[in-house]
């Protein structure tokens, strides 16, 4: 009984299935027909901040990293969850044991469920997470983002850990410090189209371009491409082909570390500077071992402690999310929020041979 | 929550399943039992378990999973198992994405995605039935050839925004319940997948093939079209979860629902379906899909580590597995003297 049917009722439900996509071809529902559609509004849009608000007490704070167990954001989220008890307040951190786009999703369900007073987030997808928030912000819960920013229109704020200027820049303040501001430099970089990279290089070369480095010249620009192997022959390589370079930036934690790893074993060593951007777990050795003295990134407890004071300021009323309004981030002073939002961290971190033990990630 | 479809009673006495091991004990009824008691212990315990909020997330959120598992209850009970269902979404979704950014109508994507689900399907069916292939090792094998297929398609963009009318209904209740339109369109499948496993001749030729596949054949039974149809049922159903995955999360991804296979299976034999074939009811699945979801749900809101999740979750499979065969071992002890 079930042969006759089958064929036949298989090919019917593809044509049908067909003929109703074909039919729908005229005038559906399109990417260009519904690209107007206007953007969530915010609901906490009619609040009104009072800057003076004092800082609630017992504020129920949680932070819903990428994902639970990784060193990063477990650092991040420690220094926000004790930030949390100098303003008196609970924090917690939840999350997923994988990094994938909708595993946050049941827990920003479960923290409006215990009605937490701000939701602290790292977005594994800026969209995916945008439903949900939405629905607890109209909860009256506050949405803070950090490390990885959500939909701007489903966070009341983001915590950027760095501008890209403060990046680009320091890195050639650095470098020039560690020269005596005078020779020939070169830039070992991720891919050739890498946007935060390729960004950060052009402040360089703002930066460079200061009549104080005027000594110091870019010979070169080298990509490694992200790939270990790759970055550590470009070293090689540039520094086979200028045998007078002095120093080298490396704005990508797998460039910095295969550099480190290439000048550590050869006759460069203490002869060329190399800095740039790494974590302290890659570069420690390369720093005890005085291959670099010292690199940047952010802190991550710090900007687990800023976003927690951040939270504080909005379930308080102190702030709204709207650009110009300050609160006080306790140690790290008044903040105020640019564009969009955003709350910047700082310069860059610096990490050297005295502090470098202080941080595992 | 919504009401068992289909209550978990007895299997119209099929006579594969007369003399299972499931007699003195049954399972699918121990699991509904156990997930009434996890619902009663959560509202009485976790303050917002027992919302109307909370359990409508819940089981929207069960949504994608209770769907691909009709069609593998179907497919486990002829003893075949379908594991590329979730690369099968994936695909589905990666597709939609890019579709939708190429500027296709939403209402052409839709069913143009479930028809690439169907050949997906006819391809594990044709090398199972034709070939002659172990479905275990043909699915692992287009487990990862689908969802490679959907990074080749969307590589690992992300695209979003889509229709809101469309977002809404996988996302929205039906009007004047706390029933998410996906849940609605389960319950509706799962009574009429229910009615077809337990109720019609064609039901019983699924427990036939997996109880005695040569029996079956000699019994009449077309086995190889009856698992082509099954492998194909199972592709199109996870494509139409994969576009109702997309649009309940608003993000076309090539790693959408990674993994949520292993979740459809935990739960087909939590509910109590020989993995051997020929034995299960399509009621003990739904309350293995509910007791999965809601116990994950509860754990959450007790701020339960994921790990101990995951541990409660397997320990939970294993036990599931384990019971029924104990029993049976048990059974036969103490028959063995007095025989």
């Amino acid at each position: 009984m079930v042969k006759i049917t089958t064929r036949r009722f298989a090919s019917s439900v593809v044509v049908s299935l067909l003929a109703l996509g074909l039919a729908a071809c005229g005038g559906g529902t399109t990417k260009d027909s519904t690209s107007a559609a206007p953007a969530a509004p915010a609901p906490s849009a009619a609040a009104s901040a009072d800057p003076d608000a004092p800082v609630k007490e017992g504020l129920k704070l949680a932070f819903l990293p990428k994902q639970i167990n990784n060193p990063y954001e477990t650092i991040v989220d420690n220094a926000g969850i004790e930030a949390a008890k100098e303003f008196k307040g609970e924090a917690k951190e939840v999350g997923p044991s994988d990094a994938s786009a909708s595993s946050q999703i049941s827990y920003i369900n479960t923290l409006i469920q215990q009605r937490q007073d701000a939701i602290l987030i790292a977005a594994n997808d800026a969209n995916a997470v945008c439903g949900p928030l939405q629905q607890a912000r109209s909860k009256g819960i506050k949405i803070v983002a950090y490390d990885s920013d959500a939909s701007k229109d489903c966070r009341d704020l983001f915590i950027n850990q760095a501008s890209s200027e403060e990046v680009g820049r320091s890195q050639v303040r650095m470098l020039s410090e560690m020269i005596g501001g005078k020779g020939d430099i070169a830039i070992l970089s991720a891919t050739a189209n890498a946007t935060n990279q390729n960004t950060w290089i052009d402040f360089m070369k703002q930066e460079l371009a200061k009549p104080e480095y005027k000594d110091i010249k870019l010979v070169k620009v080298a990509y490694g491409d992200d790939d270990d192997q790759k970055s550590f022959q470009e070293t090689q390589g540039l520094l086979q082909a200028y045998p007078d370079l002095k120093g080298i930036i490396s704005p990508t934690t797998v460039g910095i570390s295969a550099a480190a790893r290439y000048i550590s074993g050869s006759q460069y060593k203490g002869k060329v500077v190399l800095t740039g951007l790494g974590t302290p777990n890659q570069m420690r050795q390369f720093v005890k071992d005085g291959t670099v003295r010292e690199f940047a990134l952010w802190n991550p407890k710090d900007l687990g402690y800023l976003a927690s004071y951040a939270a504080a300021a909005l379930a308080s009323g102190q702030i709204t999310g709207a650009e110009g309004e300050t609160f006080k981030a306790g140690r790290l002073g008044e903040r105020t929020i640019g564009k969009d939002g955003e709350v910047i961290l700082g310069p860059p971190f610096v990490f050297d041979e005295g502090n470098i033990d202080d941080f595992d990630f | 929550m919504a009401p068992d479809p289909i209550p978990a009673a007895p299997v119209p006495a099929s006579a594969v399943n007369r003399g299972g091991a499931g007699r003195f004990l049954r399972w699918d009824v121990l699991v509904t039992a156990l997930l009434i008691a996890v619902f009663l212990g959560g509202a009485s315990t976790s303050t917002g378990f027992a919302s109307v909020d909370n359990l409508s997330f819940a089981l929207g959120d069960l949504g994608e999973i209770a769907l691909i598992a009709l069609a593998m209850t179907l497919l486990v009970v002829a003893a075949e198992v379908d594991l590329s269902v979730a690369s099968v979404l994936g695909l589905s979704s990666a597709l939609v994405g890019a579709l939708w950014d190429a500027g296709m109508a939403i209402e052409t994507i839709i069913p143009l995605v479930v028809v690439v689900g169907m050949v997906c399907g006819l391809v594990n069916g044709l090398l199972v039935t034709r070939l002659g292939l172990p479905s275990l090792a043909v699915t692992i094998g287009t487990l990862a050839l689908y969802r490679g297929l959907a990074y080749v398609v969307l590589g690992d963009r992300a695209v979003a925004q889509f229709p809101p009318g469309y977002v809404s209904l996988a996302v929205d209740n039906v009007p004047g319940t706390p029933i998410p339109y996906p849940v609605a369109l389960f319950a509706l499948l799962a009574v009429v997948t229910g009615v077809v496993l337990h109720a019609t001749g064609a039901g019983r030729a699924l427990f036939a093939i997996g109880a005695q596949e040569e029996a079956a054949f000699f019994a009449g039974i077309r086995v190889k079209r009856v698992k082509l149809v099954l492998f194909v049922l199972s592709g199109t159903v996870a494509a139409f979860a994969g576009v109702i995955y997309t649009l309940r999360y608003g993000s076309a991804r090539a790693d959408n629902g990674l993994g949520i296979e292993l979740a459809v299976i935990a739960a087909v034999l939590l509910g109590g379906v020989d993995f051997d074939g020929g034995k299960g009811t399509l009621g003990g699945v739904i309350a293995g899909v509910l007791l999965i979801g809601l116990l994950r749900n509860l754990l959450m809101l007790n701020d339960v580590a994921t790990e101990i999740q995951s541990i409660v979750t397997g320990l939970l499979l294993i036990v599931s597995v384990l019971t029924p065969r104990l029993a049976a071992l048990v059974r036969r002890r103490r028959r063995a003297p007095a025989v």
